[in-house]
């Protein structure tokens, strides 16, 4: 039933996994029909992760980072959401193309999502043994008994303390950490081949966050599943993710593994983004603030969305989208697995 | 407040605060109300505020930086302790005294979304401090005030008429630090200004707040988690635990001296954005949570998460002051710190 080879092998963080990909988000459009006219949430997003990698989605919010997360899923409203076009595939099939009943069964089985507010996706009249045994008796048809039972052994091996007296108390029982820990345990009941995780750690303390993403991270080399982190916090992907993907007005600005990323950004955006964290030298300084408001997703700019912000946009970045290309090192010599979407990107990366 | 910009962050303090001790009472029954025990948010807490500085409270949620806050404006009724500002204590005035000395401490809060009303345009919202306090600004004069700090906090004057659906975050919030300067106060507390905004958005807002500090010598109490952020804007930055101060210190003792293991632990938990990073630290993972301000643990407050608790610190309560073995030692370690075993430990900074 879980076709999963549990082999124990750590992926370094360097190397991507050279397999099929688990997922792959091949040119994703997702739109919104509103009274105001048509949002266009997402505009051609390509991804793609492996078992045991972690891919880090960065942009603030409404880049469209969540909803890709959720078309993944399954769960966008549509209506007034709308997959014009793109592919999803897992594991080479594409789930767009699914009847429901099979991507019911993806879901939770093989696909899983941790959401950023414990507190309201769970349910506060149902107490969490419950909530988590839900998994086993809908999706393995087990007992309340056997469900109950298993509920105990994943609130164990998240770590809550006291499981077996714990697991009568309902949502509200619990801190908000813990609450976060029950959700990791739900999203890996069954164990699946990959994990989205929505702003895992946000509601929460920097000490209880370095616990639950430690825990994440733990459970994610345990089972060798694939994760995807979305995120605004660069501090959380440098310390977890193997690659990196950014996200602005719906598009993917560029893509690289988390080592060379912090060094060399290859679009202003990501460096903007880099540069407005205050560093110790600045002090008393001025820090580096993007000038302007992300764009509205009814009138995205003509162009390079980031253009209106950006500090070296030129005539072209108003008339020409860029696409997403490969950069390469100055001799001409490859960089796996980076690309940018900046028509001087080359400026960026090198001058 | 002219003859005031001058005096020198070493001068008296603007603002101070002895003992503050808030409890919220626990009650049990309906009708016959009888009180259980209390939520100790805030037990005991002293600090100073000088002129012109910046002071920064750090901590978990729980640990009562909102209600200090809130205990600063007068918001809130403090159950024991004083804060004296300018020498008169402002706990015990109530009325006309009171609403004088707000007049010169005003607050930013944290989430522009719902600190402003949707039903008043933006200059019914700023106009508005000018009803409650009419000596500022006489009435023909106001709406020329409001265009002003429009333009002050760097929004387009014209807006005055707009309401506030129509504007973003990091708009929303300008308009909420616009209302908080439109009586000239001297201190300015800040709870969480810029925890709801991007972070590109982020860096705007902080910038704006440093130059208005600088422009009209304002003082902040700036309540925030981010660490990073606090560093950047605080002089003196105040570390909160369970309702008490940890430690307090310069922003160089804090961040680079700790000597608290709890402010150790703090920073060390600060994911750090450099990816080289990742291997080389040491982290200090605390388990477990926050213990209920309800029934706090016994001596010092963070003895259960504490890796280095023995057993005076369950027995001793560990006061608030320089280590007795840094005591006119010429180090940074040398400031505040509630440890009875406070000693250094390099952490990476953020």
């Amino acid at each position: 039933m879980i076709t999963m080879d549990n082999t124990s092998t750590v992926p370094s963080p360097r190397d991507g996994n050279p397999q099929t990909p688990l997922l792959e988000v091949r040119d994703l459009h997702v739109e919104f029909h509103t009274r105001d006219g048509v949002a266009k949430a997402v505009n051609g997003v390509n991804y793609s992760v492996s078992a045991g990698e972690t891919l880090a989605v960065l942009g603030e919010s409404g880049s469209g980072k969540s909803v890709t997360a959720q078309a993944i899923m399954g769960i966008l409203d549509m209506p007034p959401g709308r997959i014009p076009q793109g592919e999803i595939l897992f594991r080479g099939q594409d789930m767009l193309k699914m009847s429901f009943e099979e991507r019911r069964k993806l879901r939770g089985r093989k696909i899983a999502m941790i959401f950023q507010d414990a507190l309201s996706s769970l349910n506060p009249v149902l107490t969490v043994g419950y909530q988590l045994g839900e998994m086993f008796r809908v999706h393995q048809g087990l007992s309340k008994k056997e469900a109950r039972l298993k509920a105990i052994e994943l609130m164990d091996k998240v770590k809550i303390p006291a499981a077996k007296e714990r697991v009568d108390d309902y949502p509200h029982h619990f801190s908000g950490g813990m609450r976060q820990r029950i959700m990791i345990a739900m999203a890996i009941a069954l164990e699946p081949d990959l994990i989205i995780a929505d702003e895992p750690t946000t509601a929460l303390d920097v000490t209880v966050q370095a616990q639950v993403m430690d825990l994440l991270a733990e459970l994610q080399r345990e089972l060798n599943m694939g994760l995807i982190l979305i995120t605004h916090d660069l501090g959380v992907v440098a310390d977890v993710a193997d690659k990196i993907a950014v996200m602005y007005a719906g598009r993917i600005v560029e893509t690289a593994p988390v080592h060379e990323i912090y060094k060399r950004p290859a679009h202003p955006y990501t460096r903007g983004l880099l540069d407005s964290i205050p560093r110790l030298d600045q002090k008393g300084q001025d820090l580096f603030a993007i000038k302007g408001l992300p764009p509205n997703l009814l009138r995205l700019p003509t162009g390079c969305s980031f253009n209106p912000r950006c500090t070296v946009a030129q005539d072209i970045c108003r008339t020409d989208v860029p696409l997403l290309q490969v950069v390469s090192e100055q001799d001409g010599s490859e960089l796996p697995g980076r690309a940018s979407a900046c028509h001087f990107w080359k400026e960026q990366l090198h001058g | 407040m002219a003859e005031l910009t001058k005096t020198a962050p070493q001068g008296e303090p603007i603002l101070q605060v002895r003992n503050l001790v808030k409890h919220f009472p626990l009650t049990q029954g309906i009708l016959f109300k009888k009180q259980v025990g209390a939520v100790k948010a805030v037990d005991g807490i002293s600090f100073d505020l000088y002129q012109g500085e910046t002071l920064g409270i750090v901590g978990e949620s729980g640990c009562g930086k909102s209600t200090v806050a809130k205990l600063l404006m007068n918001l809130e009724r403090a159950t024991a302790g004083e804060v004296f500002y300018k020498g008169q204590d402002i706990t015990k005035l109530s009325g006309r005294a009171l609403k004088a000395v707000r007049r010169n401490i005003q607050m930013v809060f944290q989430d522009p979304y719902t600190s402003l009303n949707p039903r008043m345009t933006v200059g019914d919202i700023i106009g508005e401090t000018y009803e409650i306090h009419p000596e500022v600004a006489p009435k023909g004069d106001r709406r020329r005030k409001v265009q002003e700090l429009l333009d002050v906090v760097g929004l387009n004057p014209e807006y005055i008429n707009r309401y506030p659906h129509q504007f973003s975050g990091g708009q929303r919030q300008r308009i909420g630090i616009a209302r908080g300067l439109a009586l000239n106060p001297e201190i300015i507390i800040c709870d969480e200004p810029v925890s709801a905004l991007d972070v590109s958005v982020q860096a705007q807002v902080i910038n704006l707040m440093e130059k208005l500090q600088q422009e009209f010598n304002l003082s902040y109490i700036f309540i925030a988690h981010d660490l990073s952020i606090v560093r950047h804007i605080s002089d003196r930055v105040g570390v909160m635990y369970l309702g008490k101060l940890a430690e307090i210190g310069t922003d160089t003792q804090i961040y680079d001296h700790p000597t608290h293991p709890y402010t150790q632990a703090l920073l060390s938990a600060v994911p750090v954005p450099d990816p080289e990073a990742r291997e080389g630290r040491e982290r200090i993972i605390l388990t477990g949570d926050v213990p209920s301000p309800a029934n706090p643990p016994s001596g010092c407050r963070f003895r259960t998460r504490c890796w280095k608790a023995e057993e005076r610190c369950s027995t001793e309560e560990p006061l608030l002051a320089i280590p007795t073995r840094f005591q006119g030692v010429n180090t940074l370690a040398a400031h505040e710190s509630a440890c009875h075993f406070a000693e250094e430990k390099a952490v990476l900074a953020v």
